[in-house]
């Protein structure tokens, strides 16, 4: 039996009542919006590159739950200034941690993202935790289209 | 006892609870508090083992076999349609059709009675209050036939604005669809008043009562509405039944809706006649068990008796409100003076869906949401709320355990 505080640790509710890095950023290379349709949680991700490779700035804003906005607070800290291969790589491993119930838990691969390892116990809550990820994978990638985790 | 009970003897929830047996389970190590029942209720034991007899006993199909089996089946099937007419105080057994849903109910008139009758021009009244389900199907109407969506807005306590109302109505108008009781915040709309307003200018009427089925008496002939559409599974009975009453001369006027077995009198590739009411809507072969097992639901909540189930009801969400306000930080969102069964609410600085997950921990069930009425959270300028909604079944203790739980959440967020 795992406790809700494990969920809802004191970095999570920290990041959520201070989310880092929110706010748009004018003049942003890349904008794009990505939401959740069953819960209405909705965020825009604002991206500077320096050249083509690396994520020089990235802010975001809109609203959520608590998951949704510690996750990307958590996002944003984590993917400044790391080049596109990289965070895709960060992605990969975070997204393993959350929807494979199978792999191993290895935490130090995603640092402080670890502290949102609990939410893998809460299928219901995984798309919360990914949202800002598919969105910022989508921008990434070059799409135009907002981004639905339906 | 302190306080006088309604009707003079006292509700015996606790023996209504022993008839369903997973209000008896725990969640997360903890007693089940269910208060999810908007989105469906519980079952008694009695719908239960009226399936499990009926697949085990007479399982056959219906209006076609000679045999024991299927004239039992049969029997059963039209026994469910005679007490759900009892039930709503329907002129005919001939106006009860069964659908899979609300849904469908409405899906059908719309199509049914609308798509051959509306033209550009003609108007159709909904609130801005509805389900989407209550939505969706008018807008598809309208985009067949070219009519107009209008929409009677809300005040800030969630009641309708019938002078808006009044005004909406005109000459154009041709149908008004409400729901009796709204899912998200809880309001009783004025339904006998809405309907006789809309006949004034020769309007049909149409009444979502997929809230309202399990709360509250049903009498159709009283409302005079045209047609009035309810859900089984919110009324303790399965999922994927449901219930559309309309009056018999418009039924009769309306084409079939869906086309198969069951709903003709003779095929021929000339010329095909379709079979009388009710069965010229019931194509195929229908959800058997599940009609069967919503007449036992009818029977179990009639043997209660509705006016005691909505008496016990008001009294618990007064409960439940009195004790809601008094939470610091909370906001209700639906106040109406006239309301049943839901409490839908915000709470300064934690998400509803955070709370519902908070909650889930100490085994209590509630939704988070926009509750399927996005223009409704649109209206009040908020993303979601939590809605705790009520069943005869809940009890003030289990009211308790939910502002114990918003609490508990209050504590880990701030």
């Amino acid at each position: 039996m795992f406790d809700v505080k494990d969920l809802y640790q004191e970095v999570i509710v920290d990041h959520n009542r201070n989310p880092r890095n929110f706010g748009k950023l004018d003049p942003a290379d890349k904008t794009l919006e990505g939401f959740n349709p069953l819960c209405g949680d909705r965020l825009t991700l604002y991206l500077n590159m320096d050249g083509e490779e690396r994520i020089s700035e990235v802010g975001f804003d809109g609203h959520g739950c608590a998951i949704s906005i510690a996750s990307a607070s958590l996002m944003t800290e984590n993917v400044k200034g790391k080049s596109v291969p990289e965070a895709e790589a960060i992605f990969n491993t975070f997204h393993t941690l959350l929807t494979d119930s199978s792999a191993a838990l290895d935490l130090e691969r995603v640092g402080k993202l670890a502290v949102l390892a609990g939410v893998r116990d809460y299928p219901s809550r995984v798309k919360c935790a990914t949202l800002c990820w598919h969105t910022l994978k989508a921008l990434l990638e070059g799409g135009g289209e907002p981004v639905s985790t339906e | 006892m302190t306080a006088a009970a309604p009707h003079g003897a006292a509700f015996p929830v606790e023996r209504y609870r022993a008839d369903f047996p997973v209000l008896a389970r725990r969640v997360h190590d903890q007693p089940l508090v269910y208060l999810d029942n908007a989105a469906t209720a519980q079952k008694p034991r009695q719908v239960m083992e009226t399936l499990d007899d009926y697949y085990r006993d007479y399982n056959s199909n219906i209006h076609r076999g000679v045999h024991t089996l299927s004239e039992q089946a049969t029997a059963a099937y039209e026994a469910a349609r005679k007490k759900i007419q009892t039930f709503i105080n329907a002129a005919s057994h001939q106006e009860i059709i069964f659908v899979r849903g609300t849904t469908e109910a409405i899906n059908l008139v719309a199509q049914s009675y609308g798509r051959n009758r509306l033209g550009a021009g003609d108007e159709i009244i909904v609130s801005e209050m509805e389900h989407h389900s209550n939505i969706v199907p008018w807008q598809l109407l309208c985009e067949q036939t070219g009519a107009t969506l209008q929409v009677i807005p809300i005040n800030d306590a969630g009641e309708l604005d019938m002078d808006a109302y009044k005004n909406l109505l005109g000459d154009n108008t041709r149908i008004v669809a409400i729901g009796h009781i709204s899912n998200a915040l809880g309001s009783v709309n004025p339904v006998t008043e809405i309907t006789a307003l809309a006949h004034a200018v020769g309007a049909v009427v149409l009444l979502d009562g997929a809230q309202a089925a399990p709360h509250t008496s049903l009498d159709v002939a009283a409302l005079d509405c045209d047609f009035y559409a309810f859900s089984g599974h919110k009324l303790f009975g399965p999922t994927g039944i449901g219930v559309l009453y309309g009056k018999q001369a418009l039924l009769e006027a309306m084409p079939p809706y869906h086309g198969g077995g069951d709903m003709i009198k003779m095929v021929t590739f000339k010329k095909t006649l379709y079979n009388d009411l009710p069965y010229k809507f019931e194509a195929g072969t229908p959800y058997i068990a599940g009609v069967i097992g919503l007449g036992a639901a009818v029977d179990y909540v009639s043997a209660i008796g509705m006016d005691q189930i909505q008496a016990y009801e008001d009294e618990l969400l007064r409960y439940a409100t009195t004790a809601a306000v008094g939470v610091p930080g909370l906001t209700l969102i639906g106040t109406a003076a006239h309301k049943a069964g839901i409490l839908s609410f915000v709470l300064d600085g934690i998400h509803p869906h955070d709370l519902g997950t908070i909650l889930d921990h100490d085994g209590i069930a509630i939704r988070a949401g926009h509750h399927c009425a996005m223009p409704v959270m649109e209206r009040y300028r908020v993303p979601a709320t939590a809605r705790a909604s009520f069943a005869f079944y809940n009890t003030r203790e289990e009211v308790d355990k939910l502002i114990a739980g918003i609490d508990k959440a209050k504590d880990i967020f701030n």
